[in-house]
């Protein structure tokens, strides 16, 4: 053992003790996190040019709080996303099993179609909502909530659940087929086999599904912005007419809402996947 | 083995009908809609009728949207080699570097991936606008190097110009560079941590430098991961439009921008609708492409 106060050299390859990858590495992280810490940083400033630091302050977030349209925006996002995770990890997970499980005629086209949503870009599938909504499929307008945020929930499900069924069958191709077989000789039907041995399997897959769909719908603009209609606003559309607007620390306050809204989440949800995996490796 | 349909109908069809059939109501049949559509013409304000006219595919090539076509391949492309230079020796630095700050360094890189898109663009405006942070630290070091000037008894530097870092071709791909960059970095990550690293210690034993090592040894052994990081960073970033729309200026319209027109206030829905088959269409042949180099780099190796 080399003595604690004399640095070792480092060895050929740990690039990560070598300076200049450490100032790229470095560099990169200040790139990617500068803007976002500002923001959230700046939110508590007290000046409206928020450009110099005038104090600590919570007037933006009062601001924010009691506004009562970007309240109502983010409650539909946070509505939409629970309906789109929901039904995306169900479609999602029939997908993938389907895909896994059996031969059928057709199989490359219905895999192929299963990727489109994933590739196409998101203009594209906005642009065909907007012309299925208005022409095809006319959503009612007038309905009471949330049964008017329908239109974009369909569309967010559309986009979300190949993701899901994308992580469900990278999971599902490390489980032991013998193990269905065996339930099923032992008298399981085909709904007790899928429940009692499929299921739990899966449930890792299923957990960074439903994370992976929620944030997706969370996140979405583009094909949001298409689909909305004036009462069906959501938190990222109405940052967008507000940010048309003006540049306001109260959009620094709300986007700082939703940054720490998602980071939890996505904390939570790697908390419960490495739970699941070291509960497996324990097993 | 995978069971025939057959074996059990009863279960395939529970299981097979309601993704498929969703797949199907709310995602091919818009598609299919949309592709219609491109054979249409407006005969009034909300009709349209399916005449088979290839007219807005014509349109599609003239000079004026070729250039913007043109312009999205160049901007995308820069894009996408920006992000390679930089998210290269970032994802080999993470690949060789201890577990620990391995996983730390993974969740850093993509945790900018899970916050909102809008909202990272705005963030960026704040740091580049004309009273932006980048503007106010240069300032600041303009007057101090001015008061410097006149402290050795030269002319002062006169007064600060902020610089125009928005609302320019460069600030779209700066911001494109921003957003995409985790695209890059994953896939190039998972394909450098699974590469022998023998290699590496073979090549550099015999005497090949670090420079020499990486671009004879680890570039060819990762260039699958290097095709698919450049086909995932290039396709969302040839279609994008939060970037332009909110960051770039009159001239820097990218194909999203100019289908996002059509549909919402030129009103010529036949037209966009063709613009967005052959960003699609463009799309395709990427993934094509990506496709035919990785089956030959498969046969060769």
């Amino acid at each position: 053992m080399a003595s604690p106060f004399k640095r070792e050299k480092p060895g050929p390859l740990e690039y990560m003790r070598q300076w200049p990858l450490r100032l790229i590495v470095g560099s990169t992280l200040v790139f990617l996190y500068l803007p976002l810490i500002t923001l959230m940083v700046f939110s508590f400033n007290d000046s409206r040019r928020n450009i110099v630091w005038q104090g600590f302050t919570f007037k933006y977030y009062e601001k924010a709080l009691t506004n009562d349209s970007l309240i109502q925006a983010f409650v539909n996002s946070l509505t939409i996303a629970f309906f789109c995770t929901i039904i995306s990890v169900i479609l999602g997970a029939l997908a993938a099993v389907m895909l896994w499980r059996f031969r059928f005629p057709g199989k490359t086209a219905v895999e192929g179609s299963m990727a489109l949503p994933i590739v196409v870009p998101e203009i594209c599938m906005g642009v065909a909502m907007l012309v299925f909504f208005a022409r095809v499929f006319p959503w009612p307008t007038g309905l009471p909530w949330p049964l008017n945020l329908g239109a974009i929930t369909i569309a967010h499900i559309s986009f979300a659940f190949p993701f899901v069924a994308t992580v469900v069958r990278a999971r599902l191709s490390s489980f032991n087929r013998e193990l269905e077989e065996a339930a099923k000789d032992l008298g399981a039907s085909e709904w007790r086999t899928f429940w009692d041995v499929l299921v739990p399997h899966m449930k890792p897959g299923l957990i960074a599904g439903a994370l992976l769909a929620f944030t997706l719908s969370l996140d979405d603009f583009v094909i949001t912005f298409f689909t909305a209609g004036p009462d069906t606003v959501t938190f990222p559309v109405k940052v967008y007419s507000m940010l048309r607007f003006a540049v306001t620390p109260e959009v620094n306050a709300a986007s700082t809402i939703l940054i720490v809204v998602t980071v939890v989440l996505t904390a939570v949800g790697l908390h419960l996947q490495n739970q699941n995996n070291s509960k497996e490796s324990k097993a | 083995m995978e069971q025939s349909w057959k074996q059990a109908k009863a279960a395939f069809a529970a299981i097979a009908v309601p993704p498929v059939a969703w797949l199907v109501l709310f995602f091919l049949v818009p598609l299919a809609v949309i592709w219609a559509y491109t054979f249409g013409e407006n005969v009034g304000p909300t009709t349209i009728d399916f005449t088979g006219t290839f007219a807005n595919y014509a349109r599609a090539l003239e000079p004026l949207y070729l250039d913007i076509f043109g312009k999205s391949l160049i901007i995308a492309g820069l894009t996408t080699l920006l992000c390679l230079i930089v998210g290269f020796p970032v994802a080999l630095a993470i690949a060789f570097a201890g577990p620990k700050l391995k996983s730390w360094l993974l969740l850093a890189i993509m945790l900018p991936f899970w916050t909102n898109l809008l909202i990272r663009t705005f963030a960026l405006i704040a740091v580049l606008r004309e009273q932006g942070y980048v503007n106010f630290a240069l300032e600041w070091l303009w007057n101090n190097a001015s008061g410097f000037m006149t402290l050795i008894g030269l002319q002062p530097l006169g007064d600060y110009e902020p610089l125009t870092l928005l609302y320019n071709n460069t600030a779209v791909v700066v911001g494109l560079v921003y957003v995409h960059l985790p695209f890059m970095v994953l896939p190039l990550y998972s394909a450098l941590d699974r590469m022998d690293r023998s290699l590496m210690e073979a090549s550099l034993d015999l005497g090949a430098g670090h420079m020499r090592t990486i671009w004879s040894v680890v570039v060819p052994l990762a260039a699958p991961g290097i095709a698919s990081g450049i086909l995932i960073t290039f396709i969302p970033a040839l279609g994008a439009y939060l970037t332009p729309d909110l960051l770039g200026g009159t001239d820097s319209q990218m194909i999203a921008n100019v289908i996002e027109r059509q549909f919402k206030r030129a009103n010529d829905w036949p037209f966009g609708a063709a613009l967005s088959f052959l960003l699609m269409y463009l799309t395709f042949i990427a993934i094509a492409a990506q496709a035919f180099i990785q089956r030959k780099a498969e046969r060769r190796g």
